[in-house]
Formats: structure tokens, C-alpha cells, sequence
């Protein structure tokens, strides 16, 4: 691979000379006699906490004086010892202790309660384009419930030949079809309107996830109902819990098969926050028409201007307009890695890499620059690449140690290109807080540390 | 395909196609009729053209003493509070009532914007009254207490006079005089239907240009200095390997330090403490609806109410079950009906310092 003068490729770069001071050099001696293991690390953070001047910071892999690493010299507990047995943790595996970083957060100070409120997804430490079911973003109007599912009903009713009931049971025993699917809160992103407001790609872009769901296409249910499929343009879809959310659904979506009945997420039953036992999947449409804990569908023949989608979830125009019903997510993508909070731990390469998707279809390319968007190049794109779920991309990058500006551009299968923040602001201003699919800037600082911006 | 799957496929096409006449034979024994009385439970909506609003009326005097005794301690007297939700009532004029379009929404500079100010349409605000509030005890209004709590509402924001009674025979006469009654359009190409007759294109086109696309990037917005731990430590947000690690946000800066030098190696964070029995009861009983650990909410914080009576556990349980008013502010806190337990736990907890 060609690099830029002084640069070795991969993330292993030489420790400068005088890069321990004396104490740190007797320090490792003293310590690689005692064998201890780890006593690099401490002796390194010496180094730099005891430096006047301070040095480099070598965070790759430099062969230790003595001719070896620790922790490879000296065999671990895990390498000498008796692991652990079968069916730990009551029977449900989790995640390494070493991840528990890896957590999804609340906005400080974005809402006062936690019932009606949001948890972000942490986008840069996730790989691939499914969310782990315990980090997916959450967002509750009024508190989320655990309900017992053998108590749960769903009901079909208004312009039906005979409303119906169903339980859980039946519900299950009916075809099912599992999809992998986006689902976006219609504000993602949307603090970042006006001006840069948060840190992070968690707090910017945190409020998509995807699974893979399972089960029942709504349209068999409104078959089984007898429902009105040709004057009935409208649904009503309504949540058994306190909020009992509604949204309006079009029915030409129904029609095509794509909206589910779901009680399956990533191979098991939906988590309680994201609306165990059954909550509706719209695919490509903000989440706020993905009702939790769905007690039942209504069919009409007009919209049903619900609090959701006649106070909240409307996007103001300049002209003091609200746009109505707007539920699509259009074309959007970010880069998860590196973004803003991280830290390049020095020059070399790099693996960019992001999350793309539209509700519109699929992602037809992605391209990134890392000059601000100046000079761009077409992103690999990973398979799976599906209809209205996030696609993940890649795209090598050497950093020559120069501030540098990361961007993604997204472009769907439609050919609708994702826009600028210039762009967005001409058409609708920067007070319609819902539908922020702007392109994202990362700043990467000569210090490594790289920040949230917006560009001119 | 079985002759069987055939069927259901033939079946289901005619469905399609708007006859769905055979359709509840396709899935033999799955699902059943839903009787008047449960259907009579559950339907609740009430739509624009007030299909599904039952009958029934209230003034806005009822409506007061409603809201003052179930709504004023989160949304403020007037329904004007912005301390736990964003405002209801606010910013729309007597010209607002006579156009239906609210000014102040087209200034950029006003400053947020209110419910009233926002919604089109009354039916909207008495389904949601009816369906999810009082918060902690949503569906516990009757149809009348509905009438007379939006009748109070719209009194404030001068659409009904002080002396109206709001019926189902004369709510669609207010329609008429909602403040943004005509703000809204669907005129966009976002919504995922052809029901609308929104438009087909999209309302920005970008080009996907590769090379020399602008002049030189310059960053015109960036957090301040003082705002880079804002959301806490982002070295503890970050995994503890990887291509990048996190800021260590919890110093400042060093601009100038060499790369990487700004990542910190944080330790993984200890095993979960061992957690006190009331956190728990705090979220079940909605204490929490109403009080935060370190700031104000409704109430008072649990650590500005364990600093204040310490050891005090008995006065603390005797004031959850009572309630009052007068302590902390003017706004009173109901008598809470949680068992004697829970209640003790938490009085024992807050009177112990409420550690978190």
C-alpha cells in the first residue's frame, strides 16, 4: 500500500527516542524482572503524565526493550487456568465486562423525565448493520411496560365486514415473513438544525437502529377482517399502553405487503421497551408509526389528525406552514467511525466506515470525502445491501496527520442524492426540527481528537 | 405451490382487488368476531369530523377546578409551564382566532412554540386528553371531565369565553375559531401514499458530484470548549479497543498535544453496585414522574429532601401518604396510595441520604 512519506502502514508506529524518562526506563526493567503483566501500560502513562515536554504517545505496539510483550511473554490466567461453564447468567449470555462502555444514553438536559423521553443508540461501537436488541434507541411517551402476552389483545375494527380479535397465539400460528428494517425517530438528528449542538454520533444519529423482525403482513389480518381495502385509504393504528400512541398509516403501504404485525426481533420475542409483545413495523416511515404494544387497527377513509401527528412530528416551513403527515425518512448516512468524542491514535491507515439507508428503497452508493466535501470517493458498499434497512460501508483512508473534514453521501435507488445542510435550509428553513437527513462533518484534529462541525 | 396455498393466494388477490368477501375461511380458526361491547371499549379515537366523540358537556369553571386539582403540576396554572413539558397555552392572538393562521409562527425569532399555537384541529386535543392524560392516571377522565378540561384549555387561549360550555353539538362552532386551524399542508413529497395529492418530488437535489465540488471546507459551527464534557466522559463512551478510542473529555484539551495523546485507556467500569430496593419502588409507584435524583422537577429533588430531613423517615412516610402542600412551593403533591412497605422503604431511603 502506498502511504505518505513517514508513515508505516497499520497502527504500529515506533516509540521516539527518550520516550520513557529514567524512572520509567527502571520502571520497566525493574517490572519486566518481576513479571508483572500490564507494567507497560503504567509505565507509559508515566512517561507521558511526568513528560515537561510532552512526546508522542505511542499507542501501537512497540516491541518492549526486553525483546518481548508481556502479554504474550507471559501466559494469562485465561491461557493457564479453568474456564467458566454452560448456561451462565441464568441462561441468558451478555455481553463482556470489557464492553460495558458500550451502553445507550440519554441526552443530558433534552427532556425532564425519563417516561417521555429518549436513549440514543451508541452507533460508534457497533459493526455490521444489525442492532444489538439491548442497545436499539428507545423513545417512550409515557413509560414502557412488560406485558404479559397471554393477556394481549389485538383488534380489528371500522370499515370491516366483522371486526375481529386475536391473541397472541393466533396471531403466531398465521404466515409469517421475517425483514430487516431501519427504524429512525423522525427528530434524529434534529438538535443539530440550526448549529452543532452535540458531541457525538450517538447523540446526532443515535435514534436508528435496525433488526430483523418477524411476523404477520397487517394485510392478511385486514383480509381475515373483511377490511374495505378500496375506500378505506386510511389506518389507524393504536398502542395498548398509557400514551395508547395512534398514527395514521397509508394504506397503499399496507397494500404492498411491507407493513408487519411483529412480535420477533433479532431471533427473539421484541424487548419490552421496543413494545413486547406486538408493536407495528412501517418500513421506511419515522418511528412514531411503529406503535408499541399494538391493541388494534382501525380502517377509514380519512386521516385521523392524531396528537402525534397534529401537534409533534409536523415540520414548520418558514412560511409559518406545518407540512402534515410527513413520515417518510428520505436518504440519509453518516460515518460511525471516526467520529466526533473519538481520538485517531496516530497517523497511518484507517477503515472509515458508516451506516447508510432510505426509506424510499435501497442504498444505490455511498461516497466520502475527508476534505469537506470537495473531492469524494465511492464508498464498498457490504453485504446486505435491502430495502429500507441500514447498509454499512467502508472505505480505506490513510491519515497523513492534517486536520481533515469526514463526510458521508448517500444516494438511493431512486437516484435522490442525499442533501447538504445548505440544501435542507433553502427548502425548509432551520425550524422544522423533524426529518434532519443532512450530511454529517467530522472534524479530524492534528491532535487526533475529532469534533462534531458544520461547514460553510 | 399445494392446491391449498393456491386457494389462499387466489384469496387473497381477490382481497386485493377490494372483494374480500372468503376471506375469514382462508385462516380457519384464527381470530373471532369482536363483540359490540369490546369494540365499544377500545374504539376511543375521535377524528377531525369528530366520528367518535361520545356525548357529553363541560364548562370551563369545571374545567378549572380540574386542572388545578390534575393537570396544573406538570403544565402550570395557565397551562403555560415549560418546566417539565413543553408549554400549552401561549403566543396566538384575537387576529390568530379570526385567519387561522398563527403570526408568530412565521418569527423566526419567537421564542419556542405552544400547543395551541400548533394544532389545527380541536378533535385533537380532546382525543388525547381522553386518552393519555392525567399522565401517571391516564383514561381516568369521564367524557364530561374531557369537555370541561379542553373547554378551560381553550378559554385560556381566549377561543371560548370564561362562561362556555363545550358539548359534542357545539364543538365543531369552536373548530372554527382554532387559532392555526389553517396552518398545516400536505403539499410534500413525504408522505408514503398517493392520498394526499402531495407532491412527487422531493424538496432538495443534491448531485452526487465527485471532484472539485467546492471551494476550500470551512467549519462554520463547532461545539465550544466548555461544552466538550457536557454529556460526560467520552473516553467511557467509547469501546476500550479499536481503531479509535475516546476523548478523555474529563481534563481540557491539550489542542497541541501529540496524536492520541487526548484518548484515555479507562479502566472497564466496576461491577453494578448492589442497588437499594427503593430506586426500584421510586419508578413502580411514578415518584419519578414528579421528582428527579439532583434537580427540580414537579417536586423537589430526593437529594434536596434527604438533605433537609435527615433520619427523619416517619415525618417523610407520613408526608408520601398525606401529601401537601406549602414545603417546597405552592404546588401541592396528591396523597400517594402505594402499600405501607414501599412507602416505608422510601422514606427510610431518602431519610438515609437517597444514595444513588
Amino acid at each position: 500500500m502506498k502511504t505518505p512519506d513517514g508513515i508505516q502502514s497499520g497502527r504500529v508506529q515506533k516509540a521516539p527516542e527518550n520516550f520513557l524518562d529514567r524512572n520509567g526506563i527502571s520502571t520497566v526493567i525493574a517490572e519486566s524482572k518481576a513479571g508483572r503483566r500490564n507494567f507497560i501500560r503504567s509505565a507509559f502513562a508515566a512517561a507521558a503524565a511526568g513528560a515537561a515536554a510532552p512526546m508522542a504517545l505511542a499507542q501501537g505496539n512497540p516491541v518492549p526493550t526486553e525483546g518481548g510483550d508481556p502479554n504474550i511473554l507471559n501466559l494469562p490466567e485465561h491461557a493457564t487456568g479453568l474456564g467458566q461453564g454452560v448456561a451462565a447468567n441464568n441462561g441468558y449470555g451478555v455481553p463482556s465486562k470489557f464492553e460495558s462502555n458500550v451502553q445507550r444514553r440519554q441526552s443530558p438536559g433534552l427532556t425532564q423525565t425519563t417516561q417521555a423521553s429518549v436513549s440514543f443508540a451508541p452507533l460508534q461501537s457497533l459493526f455490521g448493520i444489525v442492532t444489538p436488541s439491548g442497545l436499539h434507541f428507545e423513545r417512550h411517551h409515557q413509560g414502557w411496560w412488560d406485558i404479559d402476552p397471554s393477556k394481549h389483545r389485538f383488534m380489528i375494527n371500522g370499515m370491516v365486514k366483522t371486526p375481529k380479535v386475536f391473541t397472541m397465539d393466533e396471531i403466531m400460528r398465521l404466515p409469517s415473513v421475517s425483514r430487516f428494517h431501519f427504524i429512525e425517530c423522525g427528530a434524529n438528528t434534529a438538535v443539530e438544525w440550526g448549529n452543532v449542538a452535540v458531541p457525538t454520533v450517538q447523540y446526532t444519529h443515535g435514534m436508528v437502529s435496525c433488526s430483523e423482525f418477524t411476523g404477520v403482513p397487517l394485510i392478511t389480518l385486514l383480509q381475515i377482517a373483511g377490511a374495505d381495502l378500496k375506500n378505506g385509504k386510511f389506518v389507524l393504528a393504536e398502542g395498548g399502553d398509557g400514551s395508547s400512541m395512534t398514527r395514521t398509516i397509508p394504506m397503499s403501504l399496507i397494500l404492498s405487503g411491507e407493513v408487519l404485525v411483529a412480535y420477533g426481533q433479532n431471533g427473539e420475542m421484541l424487548r419490552p421497551e421496543n413494545g413486547y409483545p406486538l408493536r407495528l413495523i412501517v418500513p421506511g416511515i419515522q418511528g412514531v408509526s411503529w406503535v408499541k404494544y399494538l391493541r388494534r387497527i382501525e380502517v377509514g377513509d380519512m386521516p385521523y389528525a392524531a396528537k402525534d401527528e397534529a401537534v409533534h412530528y409536523m415540520d414548520l416551513m418558514p412560511d409559518g406552514q406545518h407540512r402534515q403527515y410527513t413520515n417518510i425518512q428520505e436518504c440519509k448516512s453518516v460515518v460511525t467511525t471516526p467520529s466526533g468524542g473519538q481520538v485517531l491514535l496516530d497517523k497511518g491507515f484507517y477503515n472509515i466506515t458508516g451506516l447508510a439507508w432510505s426509506g424510499r428503497g435501497k442504498i444505490q452508493k455511498v461516497d466520502v470525502s475527508v476534505d469537506g466535501g470537495r473531492n469524494w470517493r465511492q464508498a464498498r458498499l457490504e453485504t446486505p445491501v435491502l430495502s429500507k434497512a441500514l447498509t454499512r460501508f467502508n472505505i480505506d483512508w490513510v491519515w497523513d496527520g492534517k486536520p481533515a473534514i469526514i463526510q458521508s453521501r448517500a444516494t438511493d435507488d431512486t437516484g435522490f442524492v442525499q442533501p447538504t445542510y445548505k440544501h435542507l435550509r433553502a427548502a425548509r428553513g432551520t425550524r422544522s426540527i423533524y426529518h434532519n437527513n443532512a450530511i454529517q462533518s467530522w472534524l479530524v484534529q492534528e491532535n487526533g481528537e475529532v469534533k462534531n462541525v458544520q461547514v460553510s | 405451490m399445494s392446491k391449498f396455498r393456491k386457494v389462499v393466494l387466489t384469496a387473497a388477490l381477490l382481497a386485493a382487488a377490494g372483494f374480500a368477501s372468503a376471506q375469514s375461511t382462508a385462516y380457519p380458526g384464527v381470530g373471532r368476531p369482536a363483540t359490540t361491547k369490546e369494540v365499544a371499549a377500545w374504539d376511543i379515537d375521535v377524528r377531525p369530523d369528530f366520528k367518535g366523540l361520545p356525548a357529553g358537556s363541560g364548562s370551563v369553571a369545571q374545567g378549572q377546578d380540574l386542572w388545578e386539582a390534575k393537570c396544573a403540576h406538570c403544565h402550570g396554572v395557565f397551562g403555560e409551564s415549560n418546566e417539565v413539558f413543553s408549554p400549552l397555552i401561549g403566543g396566538t392572538t384575537n387576529d390568530d382566532i379570526k385567519t387561522g393562521n398563527v403570526a408568530n409562527l412565521k418569527r423566526a425569532d419567537f421564542p419556542g412554540r405552544t400547543t395551541i399555537m400548533k394544532v389545527a384541529t380541536v378533535s385533537t386535543l380532546w382525543d388525547y386528553i381522553n386518552r393519555a392524560m392525567p399522565w401517571t392516571a391516564p383514561k381516568s377522565l369521564k367524557p364530561d371531565e374531557v369537555y370541561a378540561v379542553t373547554a378551560y384549555l381553550l378559554s385560556l387561549a381566549n377561543v371560548v369565553p370564561e362562561n362556555f360550555v363545550l358539548t359534542d353539538k357545539n364543538i365543531a362552532e369552536v373548530q372554527k375559531r382554532m387559532p392555526n386551524r389553517n396552518g398545516m399542508t400536505t403539499k410534500h413529497a413525504m408522505w408514503a401514499g398517493k392520498e394526499f395529492n402531495g407532491t412527487a418530488k422531493p424538496d432538495t437535489a443534491n448531485v452526487a458530484c465527485m471532484k472539485d465540488c467546492i471551494p476550500e471546507a470551512k467549519v462554520a459551527s463547532i461545539l465550544p470548549d466548555y461544552a466538550r464534557n457536557a454529556h460526560g466522559n467520552l473516553a467511557e463512551q467509547n469501546r476500550l479497543v479499536g481503531q479509535q478510542h475516546g476523548a478523555n473529555t474529563a481534563v481540557p484539551e491539550n489542542k497541541s498535544a501529540p496524536v492520541g495523546a487526548v484518548a484515555a485507556t479507562p479502566a472497564a467500569k466496576p461491577a453494578a453496585k448492589v442497588v437499594d430496593p427503593a430506586l426500584a419502588l421510586l419508578g413502580k409507584h411514578n415518584c419519578t414522574a414528579c421528582h428527579a435524583q439532583n434537580t427540580k422537577v414537579v417536586g423537589p429533588s430526593f437529594n434536596d429532601i434527604a438533605k433537609k430531613y435527615p433520619g427523619k423517615a416517619d415525618y417523610l412516610a407520613g408526608k408520601i401518604k398525606a401529601g401537601g402542600s406549602g414545603v417546597w412551593g405552592p404546588i401541592p403533591m396528591p396523597a400517594q396510595s402505594a402499600p405501607e412497605a414501599d412507602i416505608k422503604t422510601i422514606a427510610n431511603w431518602l431519610a438515609a441520604g437517597a444514595a444513588k
